[in-house]
């Protein structure tokens, strides 16, 4: 329970963090677990960005077995998508950076 | 030294089975070795003779069928849900995933991953780490030779020979061409010739993305700059009609064929206006009509471009090019199909006013005229096989001109991005780069495109970059030039300016001498009929005399034309009297038919 709090707090804070337009919680089937944007917009971005997930792992860990992907940024000329993958989650956040 | 071996055989031995037999050996022609020759010749030493140990090689080119790629979409609908959930039932999605949360490695993985990624947020709050530095300087003026590549060709689906003849960009960016084909061969038109025009998208030249379905082929094709998705045609057949790619093939509206042109509507080209529905368009019937996009049944105005300024359409010269600044609303200028330039205005009450000034042209028809973007004063023209630069000023002559090229030239354009380069395309399939600060007498760079004649051509607005150029057998190549041929210098504004006026200037000086000369000449007849010769007046005469023959011989040339005519008259006259004589001769013929009867 406390964890679920704390969960929560986190998930609170970062979409009330400057210039986050959205948040999504993924699990590896591409379900989206928790989401801040609309269904269709979510389902979206949860179908292309598992894939792209899927294949930048693989790449990563092909160039060095040893690696792991931790974090994936793609800046496009509007907003920034940061992708954080897990073994069982992908924590999807869209940014418009505040500092441009 | 003549050997010959005769033999013969008896015709009934032709075609025999031939029996070959021994017989001893017979000298028939012995050749010694003449010592005497040797006297001709000299030996070499040393002999260089080339041998290379490699392998033979021969080159040999390929190349692979087009390969044809078609875009097709995937409709992703929800998905991944578990078998026992219904991903349409709210409470269903609901509870499975408020049962994930509750698994045991949500909670840590999410705190870590939240973690990181709130790092990135605030890290990207705080500086842009995509940051270009050094954006806005300019950039360096690189001194390499300038080049041109052909990045695309789209080629005519139909195998029917059709020419490309008009290209328009797409008003809002380098996506789509619209490209205008007609067969202007005269009288070639079969009724299986296919009258479509297209739409090409850039990245795509194996299919056009739309066909435009005209009811005549269309001679001239516009995107409208301010609503992307309208297009004015001008047809074969005189009309104008407006597409839209929103509403499909067929032209959306059509103007009434009674109220058209007589002859194919060269031009179209849109007006600056507050609604962005008005365009105009020009034909070698004479006559310039304005029309309105909303009532297409009969132009809003017409201009018969009679230069004697009085509305005769007998008069009137053919217009093939029309030019249209939309900085200056009011003012345009036709190219005719005799040569003239004419230069109007449209606030004009009637037609004597529309028409302002009239500039001596070309030796042909006008294929291309435009203003330059930068100097409005002055602009270029292509026909015959020149290019001549104008100068609004000046109205009896161009300011530079090029020297006659080996092929006609067909159409011309301005590069909106550098002042000083223009682009012509020729009857030879070469596209020229022209930059009259670099080199005066020859293009700076010329590109043979296609092996057959160019018949248009169009820089693309925004960047200059991308040229569509449009051939005879309807292939659209697309060249990109290099950056040096786009990108301007600083003082080439300037380098341009200075230019333009110091031809100007000459060609004022020039006139202005010319006048001086005309005057004195008129003033030195004058002064013969009447008063004593003075020593002023002698250059006067002495010109007067150089220009005599020229006079002397047109003055010849009339009177025997006067006398011919004088002749052919009185032979008129004799004619009518003859009948009546003539009678008169029958009767007497007659007569005598009689009596030696």
């Amino acid at each position: 329970m406390t964890s679920q709090n704390e969960v929560d707090d986190m998930i609170k804070r970062i979409q009330a963090s400057k210039g986050v337009q959205g948040l999504i919680i993924i699990d590896s089937d591409g379900i989206p677990i928790r989401t801040s944007m609309d269904n269709d917009t979510t389902l979206h971005y949860a179908a292309l960005i598992s894939q792209l997930t899927i294949h930048a792992k693989r790449v990563v860990r092909e160039l060095d077995s040893s690696q792991e992907l931790e974090q994936l940024r793609l800046r496009s000329h509007k907003h920034e998508i940061i992708v954080a993958p897990e073994s069982k989650y992908i924590m999807i956040v869209v940014q418009v950076p505040e500092a441009l | 030294m003549d050997i010959q071996y005769v033999y013969t055989k008896k015709r009934s031995e032709f075609g025999r089975q031939v029996h070959f037999t021994d017989r001893s050996v017979e000298i028939i022609a012995d050749i010694q070795p003449n010592p005497e020759l040797i006297k001709e010749y000299i030996s070499r030493n040393p002999v260089e003779v080339a041998v290379q140990n490699a392998r033979e090689f021969s080159e040999h080119w390929v190349n692979t069928v087009r390969f044809e790629t078609e875009n097709r979409g995937i409709n992703h609908v929800e998905g991944g849900w578990p078998k026992d959930v219904n991903p349409l039932e709210p409470d269903q999605t609901s509870r499975f995933r408020k049962k994930t949360e509750k698994e045991d490695g949500y909670g840590r993985a999410i705190l870590s991953l939240g973690q990181s990624i709130e790092h990135t947020i605030r890290q990207n709050n705080a500086i842009d780490i995509y940051e270009n530095y050094f954006e806005h300087l300019e950039p360096d003026v690189v001194e390499e030779a300038p080049y041109a590549k052909t990045i695309n060709i789209y080629r005519d689906p139909h195998n029917i020979r059709r020419t490309a003849n008009h290209i328009s960009w797409y008003a809002d960016g380098p996506r789509k061409l619209a490209v205008s084909y007609c067969n202007l061969e005269f009288q070639s038109a079969t009724s299986d010739s296919f009258i479509d025009s297209y739409i090409w998208d850039i990245e795509n030249p194996t299919k056009p993305e739309l066909y435009l379905k005209p009811i005549s082929p269309l001679v001239c094709i516009e995107f409208n700059p301010k609503d992307t998705h309208q297009l004015a045609g001008g047809c074969y057949n005189g009309q104008v009609c407006i597409f839209d790619t929103r509403k499909g093939s067929t032209a959306v509206e059509q103007s009434l064929i009674e109220n058209s042109h007589r002859d194919p509507a060269y031009k179209t080209v849109w007006l600056q206006s507050k609604s962005g529905t008005e365009f105009f368009s020009a034909s070698t019937d004479g006559k310039v009509l304005w029309w309105d996009t909303r009532k297409l049944s009969e132009p809003v105005e017409t201009l018969i471009l009679d230069i004697e300024k009085k509305g005769r359409l007998e008069n009137a010269l053919g217009a093939m090019s029309l030019e249209y600044e939309p900085t200056l609303p009011t003012k345009f200028m036709v190219g005719t199909e005799q040569g003239r330039i004419i230069s109007c205005n449209r606030k004009g009450k009637n037609d004597a006013e529309k028409i302002g000034s009239v500039f001596p042209g070309h030796w042909g028809p006008v294929y291309a005229l435009q203003r330059h973007p930068n100097f409005t004063k002055n602009f270029l023209s292509v026909g015959d096989w020149t290019v001549r630069i104008w100068s609004e000023e000046l109205r009896d002559d161009c300011i530079m001109w090029t020297k006659p090229s080996m092929h006609a030239l067909t159409d011309a354009q301005w590069s909106p991005t550098r002042s000083s380069i223009f682009y012509t395309s020729k009857m030879d399939g070469t596209l020229d780069v022209w930059d009259i600060l670099f080199k005066q007498n020859e293009p700076t760079l010329s590109i043979q495109v296609v092996d057959e004649p160019l018949h248009c051509l169009r820089v693309q607005e925004t960047q200059g970059r991308l040229i569509a150029c449009g051939s005879q057998n309807g292939t659209v190549t697309l060249v990109e030039v290099s950056d040096n041929l786009c990108v301007q210098g600083k003082s080439e504004k300037a380098l341009v300016t200075g230019m333009f006026d110091r031809e100007t200037r000459r060609a004022k000086i020039l006139e202005a001498r010319v006048r001086a000369k005309r005057d004195a000449r008129a003033k030195s007849a004058q002064g013969e009929k009447g008063e004593k010769a003075t020593g002023e007046v002698a250059p006067g005469e002495t010109e007067l005399r150089e220009a005599d023959p020229i006079e002397k011989a047109e003055k010849d040339f009339w009177k025997i034309i006067e006398e011919e005519k004088r002749k052919r008259d009185r032979k008129v006259v004799a004619d009518d009297e003859k009948p009546a004589a003539e009678t008169g001769a029958v009767i007497e013929e007659e007569g005598a038919a009689t009596t030696t009867a």
